[in-house]
């Protein structure tokens, strides 16, 4: 079971985590693991955190029992609407904590990687807010995929950097953050998008997403006055996932469900399911499940969801997957498809596709709980992020768009 | 000859040991020998060939592309293997340079030995520190390989002390806060960062990496340490030559230039 006293000191989850850095990199690991120890005691530094949430970021987020779709999936389904903060993702909680970070370690620029935009504007975001500058990396595919995002980054005044090398795309653009600190370290932090790569990003990380899970817990009890039978959420490189199973961990009755990219199938190894299609190895600086070949050679990952689109996973999931607490299933494209339009038609709310792998997931996992517990089952779904930046992938997928004409209303305009 | 060997006798030359680097498949297997084997005959003490990997976070824009190519014409771990043993079995001193899942992937213990019986006499580990290294160090003394770790500007005297404990062969200074690539000077923090290293073990040879390009530079390096390890600048003369004639006289020419280098501090 997870104590709360894991990662142990080195960032070690049983055999995961860890460090897998080149040296240079080691001191500022050491730097930042102090300051976030020190931040984390200090209540000043935790009640400016709080405030900004709270004030800033519009959370806590609501918890919504969503009638339609509950009756729709057999099943009482409680969203919590990680849509509704500010940025349109719980990644805003991630970033303000690490730019607060920053801030603390007196140091004036932040960098990150991104695929799909989303942290990268969410860190431009906080860099604004908190008068940081900021260069984002983000592979050369993705800015042509993503080119609102790349003129969000940089209306918020941050610099995007193209990256060019090996598959121009996630992977490539952590490789590219990775270059810049190990140049820049004393004067950079790393605002890392996930809760992976090397201790202490994965508990740091983890700790500020983990309150979508302490106040789903909360408002679960207030709400039913009873915890839920499980808990779903998306999983790419797993910071939503781990943020809202964290507070849940401890209670044994509550099932821990996480929902990878299926891609085309995880049998046609077009997938970016790191957990149900990968093994064990080292990647990013940590070790976890990973899509690599028979020579460790990473594999490319694919998804219909740029966000969950990473050949690797959060060390803490590779631990709770080995530990057997929480349980990792793929959820392929079109199933993941056919829960966002579900969603959009039932609720009106339009999800982004990362949250509609949760959606579709509980959709999967509804009638199981009711045969299992002979009864309707509860089930908690994190609704990570809305889906805005997703209306062209959804609006090509679904032949929404008019002929060649592609004006994505309230996104081209 | 062993790694201790190749600096004891520099030392005794009153040089440094030049180091050369090359990918293992870049562009071929055949070329990359070919290459490895000419840099052997034009000069380089210690040939480093390096394992090429999908993800080089330690590596410029010259050995990402070198690797980029050496994968995409499909080089495997085996391959790499057999390029050492053919460049040891010409009588060079070989050691390899690999990204570590590409290690755990084969079998820690078991990779080891291949690479022992290729005729590797060590292993440099750029994403390998010691604090992670517990089964690499059990294999490696089983097979009796050198372990070279990084030591880098930013290591505190702590950690340079465990690293030095941990390392057998020689030690990798990173000459700069940088990632691997021929710079237009050689690093200031360079000859500071072996100075702590001597100053915590006397004994430890020093090799310096990271920025090195020229001739001159090598001298440069060469009067505080005591390796000079060359590796994007040997690269680009294959990278950018028209032909492989050019590119093997290129090579042969530049590495020629560090050992006369090497000898001139």
């Amino acid at each position: 079971m997870s104590a709360p006293s894991l990662p142990d000191l080195a960032g070690h989850f049983g055999r995961f985590g860890g460090r897998f850095v080149p040296e240079a990199l080691i001191k500022a690991l050491d730097e930042l693991d102090a300051a976030y120890r020190s931040a984390k005691r200090d209540p000043e530094f935790q009640a400016r955190f709080q405030d900004l949430l709270l004030n800033y970021a519009a959370v806590p987020s609501l918890l919504y029992r969503a009638p339609r779709l509950s009756e729709a999936l057999g099943a009482e389904i409680l969203l919590k609407r990680e849509d509704l903060n500010h940025t349109g993702a719980h990644k805003v909680r991630n970033v303000l904590g690490q730019a607060l970070l920053a801030k603390r370690m007196g140091k004036p620029r932040v960098i990150a990687e991104t695929g799909a935009g989303q942290h990268g504007v969410a860190s431009a975001t906080a860099a604004a807010l908190l008068d940081l500058e900021c260069v984002v990396y983000m592979g050369e595919t993705d800015t042509q995929r993503q080119a609102l995002n790349v003129a969000r980054m940089r209306m918020l005044g941050a610099t995007v950097i193209p990256v060019t090398n090996g598959s121009r795309t996630l992977k490539d653009a952590l490789n590219e953050a990775l270059r810049d600190w190990v140049s820049t370290v004393e004067t950079t932090h790393y605002l890392l998008g996930t809760a992976a790569g090397p201790h202490p990003f994965p508990e740091l990380v983890r700790d500020f997403v983990g309150g979508i899970g302490v106040e789903a817990r909360a408002q679960c009890l207030e709400q039913l006055g009873r915890l839920p039978d499980a808990v779903a959420a998306c999983v790419g490189g797993g910071s939503n996932a781990i943020g809202i199973f964290h507070a849940f961990v401890p209670d044994e009755s509550v099932r821990l469900y996480g929902f990878e990219a299926g891609g085309d199938g995880v049998e046609t190894g077009r997938h970016a399911a790191s957990i149900t299609g990968g093994s064990v190895g080292v990647l990013h600086g940590n070790r976890t499940y990973l899509l690599q070949d028979d020579d460790g050679q990473t594999i490319e990952s694919h998804s219909i969801s740029a966000g969950l689109d990473y050949p690797g996973v959060g060390p803490e999931h590779a631990w709770l997957h080995d530990t057997g607490r929480a349980v990792y299933e793929p959820v392929t494209d079109a199933e993941a498809m056919s829960a966002f339009q579900l969603l959009c038609r039932t609720e009106g709310i339009i999800p982004a596709i990362e949250s509609s792998h949760a959606l579709a997931g509980a959709a999967k996992i509804a009638p199981r709980l009711r045969e299992e517990l002979g009864r309707t089952p509860t089930i908690v779904v994190n609704l990570s992020g809305r889906g805005d930046k997703d209306v062209h992938t959804a609006g090509a997928y679904f032949g929404l768009l008019d002929q060649v004409e592609t004006v994505v209303p309230g996104e081209n305009t | 000859m062993s790694i201790a060997q190749t600096f004891a006798k520099a030392k005794a030359e009153n040089r440094s040991v030049l180091v050369g680097c090359m990918p293992a498949g870049f562009p071929t297997v055949e070329h990359s020998i070919e290459q490895m084997i000419a840099m052997h005959e034009a000069g380089c003490d210690v040939i480093e060939v390096e394992l090429p990997y999908s993800d080089p976070v330690m590596d410029g824009p010259v050995i990402q592309r070198a690797s980029d190519i050496a994968l995409a014409n499909g080089v495997r771990t085996r391959d790499t293997l057999k390029i050492i043993e053919a460049v040891a079995s010409a009588g060079a001193t070989v050691v390899l340079m690999t990204y570590w899942n590409p290690i755990e992937k084969y079998g820690v213990d078991a990779f080891a030995r291949d690479l022992a019986a290729a005729g590797a006499t060590g292993l440099i580990t750029p994403d390998l520190i010691p604090d992670e290294a517990a089964e690499w160090i059990a294999a490696s003394d089983a097979h009796r390989i050198d372990r070279t770790f990084l030591v880098a500007p930013s290591s505190t005297d702590e950690r340079i002390a465990m690293t030095l404990e941990n390392c057998r062969g020689f030690v990798y200074a990173t000459a700069l806060m940088g990632v691997t690539g021929a710079r237009k000077a050689v690093s200031s923090q360079a000859p500071e960062l072996v100075a702590r290293i001597r100053s915590i073990d006397p004994e430890m040879p020093v090799g310096v990496g990271l920025g090195v390009g020229n001739g001159r530079q090598a001298a440069e390096v060469a009067a505080f340490a005591d390796g000079v390890i060359v590796g994007s600048a040997l690269i680009r003369c294959v990278l950018e030559a028209p032909d492989r004639a050019a590119g093997l006289r290129d090579l042969r020419a530049l590495s020629a230039e560090l050992a006369d280098g090497v000898r001139d501090r």
